[in-house]
């Protein structure tokens, strides 16, 4: 089931179009990614989420049914434009956020205290926040994300401005919420970082989406059916063995064996590939090479650039 | 407690707790204190230093004219001497000297006072003030009649106090006076002017500070920009209640402290006699050395007359008028804070609100010496200069229904200037790094309307 749509979504501003007809669809409990270049929309759309702004055309469904103004006390959101009151105190402001999202004073600081212990902050809580490095605010902002325990996350950038070290942790926390039964929304440029925990993409280019689906199948259309092969042998043996619909890219010859790339073609498979090899060489190993998100952004991007908008490709 | 009471408390909790408005709620007090004290400090200092000055008569008509006073002394020189003088008069000890060249009545001009320094004003006056008395006399003299001195004297014992009274609703005779509530009037409308300017400013900073910091995308996630904006303009407001009230209760505090030291021993150092007498309807005479206890009894007649006032309705009508301007001003101020990244760029957004702010002090200056002028009637009309005009109108008791109108317009004035800059608040506060025109402004304004 899906816990949150947006569906045919349009934001027009005065001299250009935010987005135009924009589809997602959030299944529950997973963690989606919504990718784009700058500009592309992404802060439209989750800010239309966040009933910061509305649609112009086109509806949110969340758990089902059109968002209403209640359900932000079921959202936790961490813009990338984030910041908290300098002159305030740690945990009177974090107190005051939590108590915005609705949560009454004595619930708030129970959880306060949890998080608070959990990250080892308790001494920060009444310092203010100008005393501390920007990291140690990003943490903050991070614990009154998820302090209301809502069932939706939006993370904006979540990572930048943290050391590897609290990148990490930030990663664990993000999947444990996950266990916990949260969805999460996911909007990054780093796709290093897509690949590690995103199940779901939106890929959205000039206010359209231009590619959206799972992780792995969206690797698996955009793969360009090659493999890599390791072995021991002739390689002018494996030359001539490998016919249609193989072909041989490329070797590298390494110490004691070769690295060869293989392109399957149309119609080949693995197995094929392995019982017209497997009596002449001996192979050390073989695996499928798939692109990274990386690469499937830069193509993918780069071909609506200059095609102009197109439908949407459905993995 | 409900989303914009969260958003009012801390506005105002971090604002009280803040070190300026502790200093600022102690000193307000203290320099309306000042204001009374320092002036007559300072005169006592000046008095200090004897001035010497030489007269020359040539026509040596003029012996003895000029009295001396606690800090003028007068010197009658030979008349032959006057080129000696002329270079030597501060080897001599003096610090001017005056010289009379012709018969006064004949040629008015023919007086003149040389000094090195600037010629005080009391000087100057105090010496044509006795050469008038005794001009005059010997004019009266010259029609000789009988008994002359005894007229003259009879003359001077002429005085007329006028008191007036202000005729309550009940019949009841009450001393008033002009002056007082004059000074009511202005003090009021000052009031006004300060707190509006200084409280709307606070809005702006309030709402640049949550975009310079950045968490207004976060607060927003959870209010409506609408919400927050107004529990910021209501929060700021009840900060400036607050510093209100207290320096009400301070200044209160000062009075009685005062009271009480003048009654029981009867001692008050200052000058503030002179003050009393300012404000007093009579033509007073000098009263340069004042008893005692005619300053206890002034002080004792100033507040009888504090009291006639209707202070009441003017406390009741500055709360109105200042919660009612405030709330104008404060959405613009909001919205100008929400157009701009810092404070350095507010100067051109800021200009057009603060223009009508000072015009109406001048109409102010107007309207309390003619309260049911014209300009003061439309200018306490008019929403944007209304709640100082009016501060200044009020306690010359003028119709009822003109400060009913001038309400009711008020309030439909601040629901639209409130409604108006929400729809630019709501999408300033999202807009980063922008240089914006008001061109732009205009465009957010109609684009929030879909």
């Amino acid at each position: 089931m899906n816990f949150l749509e947006a569906k045919k979504v349009v934001k027009k501003f005065a001299n250009h179009t935010a987005l135009d007809k924009v589809d997602m669809e959030v299944p529950e409990n997973s963690i989606y990614g919504l990718l784009g270049p700058n500009g592309a929309g992404k802060t439209t759309l989750i800010r239309i989420i966040n009933q910061i702004t509305g649609p112009d055309e086109g509806e949110i469904l969340f758990n089902g049914r059109p968002l209403q103004p209640d359900d932000v006390h079921h959202i936790g959101y961490l813009p990338e434009e984030r910041g908290l009151y300098k002159k305030m105190k740690v945990g009177e402001q974090a107190l005051y956020l939590a108590r915005l999202k609705g949560l009454t004073k004595n619930d708030a600081l129970k959880k306060l205290k949890y998080w608070f212990e959990k990250f080892e902050i308790q001494e920060w809580w009444d310092k203010k926040v100008e005393e501390l490095s920007k990291g140690m605010q990003q943490k903050i902002q991070f614990v009154v994300t998820i302090l209301h325990e809502p069932k939706l996350l939006i993370f904006d950038e979540p990572f930048s401005g943290f050391d590897p070290i609290n990148t990490n942790l930030l990663k664990e926390e993000i999947l444990k919420l996950k266990e916990k039964g949260a969805t999460i929304l996911f909007s990054t440029h780093n796709m290093e970082s897509v690949e590690e925990l995103c199940d779901h993409i939106t890929l959205i280019n000039n206010s359209k989406t231009i590619l959206h689906g799972a992780v792995d199948q969206i690797k698996q259309n955009f793969k360009d059916n090659i493999v890599e092969l390791t072995f021991t042998g002739d390689e002018s043996l494996l030359r001539s063995k490998l016919t249609e619909p193989f072909s041989l890219r490329n070797t590298i010859n390494l110490n004691s064996h070769t690295k060869a790339f293989i392109e399957l073609g149309d119609t080949g498979n693995i197995n094929q590939l392995l019982k017209t090899l497997v009596n002449d060489i001996e192979i050390n190993g073989l695996t499928e090479l798939l692109p990274s998100m990386n690469d499937i952004f830069i193509k993918v991007v780069n071909e609506s650039n200059q095609t102009g908008p197109a439908d949407a490709i459905h993995a | 407690m409900s989303k914009i009471g969260l958003i009012i408390t801390r506005e105002y909790t971090t604002r009280v707790k803040k070190k300026s408005f502790i200093v600022m709620s102690i000193i307000g007090p203290l320099l309306f204190a000042a204001m009374f004290v320092l002036p007559a400090w300072l005169s006592s200092m000046g008095t200090t230093s004897k001035k010497h000055i030489a007269v020359i008569d040539e026509t040596n008509k003029y012996d003895n004219v000029i009295t001396d006073t606690e800090s003028l002394k007068f010197t009658m020189l030979q008349s032959d001497k006057e080129q000696k003088i002329r270079s030597e008069y501060k080897d001599m000890g003096y610090d001017a000297y005056v010289v009379i060249s012709d018969d006064l009545l004949k040629d008015p001009d023919a007086i003149k006072i040389y000094s090195d320094a600037p010629v005080t004003i009391d000087m100057k006056q105090h010496i044509k003030r006795d050469f008038e008395k005794y001009l005059e006399k010997e004019k009266l003299e010259s029609f000789n009649i009988d008994g002359l001195d005894n007229i003259i004297s009879n003359i001077n014992n002429t005085t007329v106090h006028i008191s007036t009274i202000k005729l309550g609703e009940h019949g009841s005779e009450e001393e008033s006076s002009t002056e007082l509530t004059m000074i009511v009037a202005i003090v009021f409308a000052m009031l006004i002017y300060f707190f509006v300017l200084m409280y709307g400013t606070q809005v702006m900073r309030g709402v640049v500070e949550e975009k310079t910091n950045r968490i207004i995308e976060v607060i927003i996630s959870s209010v409506k920009p609408f919400q927050l904006m107004m529990g910021k303009i209501i929060g700021i407001a009840m900060v400036a209640l607050t510093q209100f009230l207290l320096w009400v209760v301070f200044t209160i505090i000062i009075i009685t402290g005062i009271k009480f030291a003048l009654f029981p021993n009867g001692e008050m150092p200052t000058r503030m006699d002179d003050q009393i007498e300012m404000v007093q309807a009579s033509g007073g005479q000098n009263a340069n050395v004042a008893q005692n206890s005619d300053f206890a009894d002034e002080f004792t007649k100033i507040m009888k007359k504090a009291n006639s006032l209707d202070l009441l309705g003017s406390v009741l009508a500055f709360f109105f008028f200042f919660i009612g301007g405030y709330l104008l001003y404060a959405g613009l101020y909001a919205a100008v804070g929400a157009v701009i990244d810092n404070e350095t760029d507010s100067q051109q957004f800021v200009m057009p609100i603060i223009m009508p702010l000072i015009l109406s002090i001048y109409i102010a200056m107007v309207a309390f010496r003619a309260p049911d002028s014209d300009i003061a009637f439309w200018f306490s009309m008019i929403p944007f200069t209304s709640p100082i005009v009016m501060m200044a109108r009020i306690p010359f008791q003028i119709p009822t229904w003109q400060v009913i109108l001038s309400m009711a317009i008020l309030v439909a004035s601040f629901i639209f200037t409130t409604w108006f800059a929400g729809r630019i608040y709501r999408t300033g506060i999202l807009m980063y790094g922008k240089k914006v025109t008001y061109k732009e402004i205009w465009k957010w304004f109609r684009y929030s309307g879909k």
